[in-house]
């Protein structure tokens, strides 16, 4: 579902004929506006009061503020990178924003998501960033695109933006945005955490490098824990998501040294900032090379069984009910093997288990009992499900992941415990 | 060569440091040396054929190893080796 909101008609561009609409970023960047001032929009006058604090920093002033009016922006995401992104972008006045995203609005992203509060909590992201980003800027031209970036829409919806900023959660996303503005020589300002790091880089200017050459090859399902399983600060998206709105703002008017070449890794925990160098790989597929043409099955290409670190879609595994297995517990004749860390085990618990955490299941596979019918249980059932995986590679052939984890325990069985 | 080591959090806890100091004249000897102390570390900083471990990217100082001869890239006194994993979370 694709719907564009209008800007109310007070506010359309001071003098619409005047208006043209630049082809890309750096066009936008390299206007020389005391040589053709009508290839930038006017700023009203409310405008112009508006942006005062823009208008006063000589490196922006009224024809800076322009560019970011003309700017056409794409953020892939409204979460935890998204939210900062689309605030601090909608705010400074860029002109056009698009933003993708097909999730609902979970009280567990209100940690992080400041775009959104607790009366969206239910309602779709991006209907919530529109009434949110519409309050924050109603000069702001939204796009919005409902629905998840694929293979089969990403060129159509990528098409015509100047930029796009990557807040997405998942690595076969992150491949599918990086060959799409490769191939449509559109910049992409990237982002990405983990618990208390993150990192930022800009990917796919005209010379620099892109995502690929970074990072040639996806790392297998499983080895890198998702926010959703590992937990995250809730403060590092908006560390990092401001320095994305920051780098997109300093390409949008061309001025100050991009991120393009350079990865920035953030510590939190460590205070510590520091940059390092990405080259341009030759050898690259994508911008190297070019050997890839046309936008590929991410999904394959990434080994991955499921889309975003959803936890509500489960993998390709034999499983049962928490009533069944509470049934069954309560004859003996099942083992609960909970994969969770030991500080989530102090949150909910199941009844009666054996503990090993997922990361050590490998080293202590001898552990546990092949003669018996073993439960694999989590917080929400996917890293259960991979633990399954684990243990039927292993030889196990009475494994069971236990569906919907302590969520769906606590729905089912046990509604005294908190869920987390 | 005595050099340092910085890890991410997502290593960080296979050698429960963050950083700590290792010896050797090429990177794949600083490997080498904080494998032998952390094996558990070592199988995600290098493959099964003893090259750097694929979903990782080791920078000497501020360099990507793989521009500069992998692991057979020299290393000088107190040199920073850091390892940045992929990650996507947002």
């Amino acid at each position: 579902m694709t719907t564009t909101v209008r800007v109310p008609e007070r506010r359309i561009l001071a003098d619409d004929s005047q208006y043209v609409s630049p082809d890309s970023l750096q066009a936008i960047a390299e206007t020389d506006v005391t040589a053709d001032p009508r290839k930038l929009p006017d700023l009203s006058h409310d405008e112009i009061l508006r942006y005062s604090r823009h208008l006063l920093l000589p490196d922006v002033g009224v024809e800076g503020q322009r560019k970011l009016k003309a700017a056409r922006v794409l953020l892939i995401g409204a979460g935890g990178l998204g939210s900062p992104l689309a605030l601090y972008l909608a705010a400074a006045g860029v002109g056009n924003i698009g933003i993708v995203d097909f999730d609902v609005v979970d009280v567990t992203n209100l940690q992080r998501q400041v775009l959104h509060g607790t009366s969206d909590v239910g309602r779709s992201k991006i209907e919530s960033a529109r009434k949110r980003l519409t309050d924050v800027n109603p000069f702001v031209l939204l796009t919005t695109y409902e629905e998840a970036l694929t293979s089969a829409n990403a060129m159509k919806i990528l098409q015509g933006y100047d930029l796009v900023v990557d807040g997405t959660d998942n690595f076969p996303t992150r491949y599918l945005v990086n060959d799409a503005c490769v191939l449509l020589g559109i910049p992409n300002v990237y982002g990405s955490i983990y618990r208390f790091e993150g990192q930022a880089s800009v990917f796919a200017t005209k010379d620099g490098p892109c995502y690929r050459c970074l990072y040639p090859e996806p790392p297998p399902p499983g080895l890198v824990p998702s926010c959703a399983e590992g937990g995250v600060l809730g403060v590092l998206p908006g560390l990092v998501g401001t320095i994305q709105a920051t780098e997109a703002i300093k390409l949008i008017l061309g001025i100050g040294e991009s991120l393009s070449g350079r990865l920035l890794l953030i510590d939190a925990l460590g205070a510590n900032f520091r940059t390092v160098m990405v080259r341009k790989d030759p050898a690259c597929p994508a911008c190297g090379t070019r050997k890839i043409t046309q936008l590929i099955d991410y999904e394959q290409f990434c080994g991955s069984p499921h889309v975003g670190g959803d936890p509500k879609v489960s993998l390709n595994v034999p499983e049962i009910t928490p009533t069944d297995a509470a049934a069954r517990l309560a004859k003996d004749e099942i083992d609960i093997v909970d994969v969770r860390e030991p500080h989530e085990l102090a949150i909910a618990k199941y009844p009666k288990v054996i503990a090993v955490p997922l990361g050590q299941l490998a080293d202590r596979i001898a552990e546990l009992p092949r003669d018996r019918d073993l439960v694999l249980a989590c917080r929400s059932g996917v890293r259960s499900a991979k633990a399954v995986q684990q243990l039927q590679a292993a030889g196990f052939t009475r494994v069971w992941n236990l569906a919907g984890g302590i969520h769906r325990w606590i729905e089912e069985v046990d509604p005294s415990q908190p869920k987390y | 060569m005595p050099a340092t080591l910085f890890l991410p959090a997502i290593l960080a806890r296979l050698a429960d440091h963050k950083q700590f100091a290792v010896s050797g004249a090429t990177v794949g000897e600083l490997v080498a040396d904080a494998a032998q102390r952390f094996p558990a570390l070592g199988s995600r900083l290098r493959d099964a054929n003893g090259e750097p471990y694929p979903f990782v990217t080791f920078y000497l100082n501020d360099e990507d190893i793989r521009f500069h001869g992998g692991f057979g890239a020299t290393v000088s006194d107190g040199d920073e080796l850091t390892v940045v994993p992929a990650i996507a979370g947002g």
